[in-house]
């Protein structure tokens, strides 16, 4: 009940009576104080007329004024600049389905898109709208939980980070399964091979001791392996790597990332297995640095250069 | 009215097929230069094969090398060693540019920057190279080599 009364998170503007106690000297909302944190199109468009209507009434107060309960006043026109356009967007999807298709045959749909969309919302869109057998992984949809790694124009994207504005929607979108993992249906892969590498390399911390009370660590140790804790496990790296490609048995720029993350953690005391591990003939020796894996990572993480520091400390040891 | 008795029916997703494979990855410099490294490697690996088996004949018979190199001696030949040297100048100077990246921090995180120098470098050898070579190939005097 008491959350009824807290400013953010009501969209439909109950607490009208609060709001406009909490408003501004001409009487006016203040639409950046009650716009929710995760605001939507629409709630961004609302806050805009709220900002349109604080303007008008400097000079003529108005009485009730609520962001989102617009029933009460006069209403002027929206601007129309404001109003989003949806366009239609061709997205050209390779399907697969195991019982039926010998071979992945290529699909297009027309799908009316904004602009502030993401490949994502296109792919809900045909599923929900056009074609519900369409089969792709998406959890969080938000970039965190790794799920929805895609070829999207012929580079490895997460769905829910590629924005619809960024691409040329003259022309059609393609999007497919990742590559180099076996093709399950339409853009799901079997993940397996790429997590076994991944459980391979022991990513997790190794140190004797009981923990009776905190591995300290300075700023700088931690700050040396900061870039690859940020891996979410899409494979996105992985299967853009041409190596992995045509070789399913090297390891692959997300075990070597992950390894990365705890050889050049100073709590760590396993740093020479894992090293180990990777002096393999499928190790980070099979890497040849085509950057393809720097450019996918939806996370931003430097992949290439932490592979080549593993490679280094295999030369001439760990520096933390 | 008539839609709502239908509302169980889906749409139909009309769905054109189009005919070609999966879509070439569009990568970077960095897999285009592992590309042209891999095939200028590959080309380079059969001419060392076939260079390595004609120099041979001279232990075999003298006379059967001198014809070979004869024959060698034409102008298709001739396109062929710049398009050899171009092979071997841009293998070469990538390789370095492979051993940089995989040492030095500085040049990983410039690996585009180094790719257009590498560029840069064989373009400019080149063009030194080329016309030599090649006012040679077509010049009409008997001998060289």
């Amino acid at each position: 009940m008491s959350d009824r009364n807290l400013p953010q998170g009501d969209p439909k503007g109950q607490d009208a009576g609060v709001r406009a106690t909490q408003s501004g000297p001409t009487g006016a909302p203040t639409p950046m104080a009650d716009r929710p944190d995760t605001a939507s199109t629409s709630d961004q468009a609302s806050a805009h007329q709220a900002a349109e209507a604080a303007a008008q009434s400097s000079t003529e107060p108005k009485p009730v004024e609520n962001a989102y309960d617009g029933s009460h006043r006069e209403t002027e026109p929206a601007p129309s600049h404001d109003e989003p356009q949806a366009f239609n967007v061709t997205v050209i999807v390779r399907r697969f389905d195991p019982e039926v298709d010998d071979e992945p045959r290529w699909v297009d749909y027309d799908v009316p898109m904004y602009p502030t969309e993401r490949i994502l919302d296109a792919l809900h869109r045909i599923k929900w709208e056009q074609d519900p057998t369409l089969a792709f992984r998406r959890s969080c949809a938000h970039g965190v939980c790794g799920s929805d790694a895609m070829r999207i124009n012929g580079k490895n994207r997460l769905a829910c980070k590629a924005l619809v504005k960024d691409f040329d929607i003259s022309k059609p979108i393609y999007v497919e399964a990742i590559k180099g993992l076996p093709l399950e249906k339409d853009l799901i892969v079997n993940m397996e091979p790429f997590f076994d590498s991944f459980r391979e390399i022991q990513p997790f911390l190794q140190a004797s001791g009981k923990p009776e009370k905190e591995r300290h660590q300075t700023i700088a140790q931690r700050e040396r392996f900061d870039d690859t804790t940020k891996c979410i496990l899409c494979a996105a790296c992985t299967t853009s790597c041409p190596v992995f490609w045509t070789d399913g048995q090297y390891f692959g720029p997300a075990a070597i990332v992950n390894a990365h993350r705890f050889i050049f953690d100073s709590r760590d005391e396993a740093s020479q297995v894992r090293l180990d591990i990777l002096n393999d003939r499928e190790g980070v020796w099979r890497c040849r640095t085509t950057f393809n894996c720097t450019d996918a990572c939806p996370r931003g993480i430097q992949v290439t250069k932490a592979i080549a520091e593993v490679k280094q400390a295999m030369i001439s040891g760990v520096k933390l | 009215m008539s839609e709502t008795s239908s509302s169980l029916t889906l749409p139909d997703p009309t769905p054109r097929k189009t005919s070609f494979s999966g879509t070439l990855y569009r990568g970077n410099e960095g897999m285009w230069s592992w590309v042209l490294h891999r095939i200028t490697g590959v080309a380079i690996y059969f001419f060392l094969l076939v260079h390595v088996l004609d120099t041979a004949l001279i232990r075999v018979s003298p006379e059967a090398y001198n014809g070979v190199m004869a024959a060698y001696k034409n102008p298709i030949m001739g396109l062929g060693e710049t398009v050899l040297v171009g092979a071997v100048v841009l293998h070469a100077m990538n390789g370095l540019r492979i051993i940089l990246v995989d040492v030095w921090p500085w040049a990983t995180r410039n690996q585009r920057l180094l790719f257009w120098i590498v560029m840069g470098l064989v373009a400019a050898l080149m063009l030194y190279f080329t016309p030599t070579h090649l006012i040679n190939v077509f010049s009409p005097v008997e001998g060289g080599h």
